[in-house]
Formats: C-alpha cells, sequence, structure tokens
C-alpha cells in the first residue's frame, strides 16, 4: 500500500471519527468531576453511546493505519502529512456541528495550517 | 471575567497540555519502537506481535491517555478550537527533536513553527466553546 493511500485513510477516518467523537461527548455533557469512583459510571454511560463507539473504532482505524505509515515513511513526513485534516475539520466543524468560527479563529486555524504545510515541505 | 468563566478556561489549559504532551511522547515511542521494519506484514497478527515491543506499547499507552483526555476536552470544548490549540504538539516535537536527538531544524522549519504557535495564540484567543452542551450531567 503507498504511503499516499494510506495518508489518505488516515485522513478521512479521522475527520469521520472527531466529528463523531465531538458531537456525542458535547450530547453527554461537560465532564466536571474526576473523582475516581465516578470513571466506572462514565465509562459505562459512554459506551451506550452507539455514535462514540463508532468514532472510537474510527480513530482505532486511523491509529492502526498510522503505525503502517510509520513503517513505509518518516516520521516528519507522516505526522505533517496526516495534519491535513484540520483543513476538512475546520469546515465540518463550522457547516455540519454549527460551531461559531469567528474571523480570529479562521485566521488562527489558517495560520497553524500553513506552519504545519511548512514543516512538511 | 466570573467564576465559572476562569474556572473553564483553567480546565482547558490543564487538558489541552496533556492532550498535547501524552501526543507528542506517544507518538515519539512508537515511532522509535517502529523504526527497523518491526512491522513486517500487514497481518493482525504481526500488529498484535508488534505491540509487545517495550517503545510501541508505552507509546499506545499514552496516545491512550492521549485520547481519553481529547475526548473529556472535547466535552466542553469546540473541535475548531481543540485542534489548533493541540496542535502545539508540532512544536514541542521540533524542540524535542533539536535538544534531545540534536536535530538541525532549517530556517523554514522554524518560520512553521512560528506560524503554529501565532495561529494557537490567535484561537486561544476565542472562548473555547460556541455551542450549548446539551448534556445535562457529567456521569450516567
Amino acid at each position: 500500500m503507498t504511503k499516499w493511500v494510506l495518508v489518505m485513510l488516515i485522513v478521512l477516518s479521522t475527520t469521520a471519527g472527531d466529528l463523531l467523537l465531538s458531537r456525542e461527548m458535547k450530547r453527554h455533557g461537560e465532564i466536571d468531576n474526576f473523582h475516581p469512583s465516578r470513571i466506572g459510571r462514565l465509562a459505562a454511560a459512554l459506551a451506550k453511546r452507539k455514535f462514540l463507539v463508532l468514532g472510537i473504532a474510527f480513530m482505532a482505524f486511523s491509529f492502526f493505519a498510522f503505525m503502517r505509515l510509520l513503517t513505509v515513511a518518516d516520521f516528519s513526513f507522516a505526522v505533517p502529512a496526516t495534519a491535513a485534516s484540520y483543513a476538512t475539520e475546520t469546515l465540518l466543524a463550522r457547516y455540519v456541528l454549527k460551531e461559531r468560527v469567528d474571523p480570529v479563529r479562521w485566521a488562527g486555524a489558517c495560520l497553524v495550517m500553513c506552519g504545519v504545510a511548512l514543516l512538511a515541505l | 471575567m466570573d467564576a465559572s468563566h476562569t474556572k473553564l478556561r483553567l480546565k482547558t489549559c490543564v487538558f489541552s497540555a496533556v492532550v498535547i504532551l501524552t501526543n507528542v511522547l506517544g507518538n515519539f515511542f512508537l515511532s522509535l519502537g517502529l523504526r527497523g521494519g518491526t512491522l513486517v506484514s500487514e497481518s493482525p497478527l504481526a500488529y498484535i506481535k508488534v505491540m509487545f515491543n517495550p517503545w510501541v506499547a508505552a507509546g499506545i499507552i499514552l496516545l491512550s491517555v492521549w485520547m481519553l483526555s481529547r475526548m473529556t476536552l472535547l466535552s466542553w470544548a469546540d473541535l475548531s478550537f481543540v485542534l489548533p490549540v493541540t496542535s502545539l504538539g508540532y512544536v514541542v516535537s521540533a524542540l524535542m527533536a533539536r535538544i534531545f536527538l540534536k536535530e538541525q531544524i532549517t530556517g523554514q522549519r522554524w518560520f512553521g513553527t512560528l506560524l503554529i504557535v501565532a495561529g494557537t495564540a490567535l484561537v486561544g484567543m476565542t472562548g473555547p466553546r460556541t455551542t450549548p452542551s446539551s448534556g445535562k450531567a457529567d456521569t450516567a
């Protein structure tokens, strides 16, 4: 499998996984109690959310594809190349998750994307 | 600035730091463990075998912590906030490569790093949450 196919698979699965995780974690509600006795109940509540589990499955797929990529490409290529998902995720956060991405946040996100691209070149 | 706003900011800073550090160290350890063709085939057995490599195991543990802390952060913070802010990990990676591995970092890479820091600072100026949290509690 070529490294670019792996990069594409990683970007697609990371984007899908992150969108599902963000949506489902917001639906669950803000986690505000980090006492160890609550962790079990929290895990049980989260495990009931089918789309959250699907999101984790996408992230797991992305992780294994990333492991594979590290065996055929340098770390300095793998990390910045897969950061292409920043662009797709920010756009989908705006249009699918309906987050309010104001001009300052757009400008910041664009600077980060340019920075990542410079690291990759 | 009221107390709940300050608390949200503080919580966001702490979890962002955990997300950044576990990601950088996790990827670094994974990369060390997978160097030199450790993963020789695409069969599931090969993936399971490689997990017993100490570096890969340490990387997987750190990346599990990364995943859980990131999910916690996403329970209140926007995805469009979390992504750029946690990209400070690239900067930490570059600094680690410079300090510990004595790698030379070109001017172009330093400039890229500077852009990431500037972008993160800009995004950090915006509030972490722009959508209402529809859930009602922090546990079941």
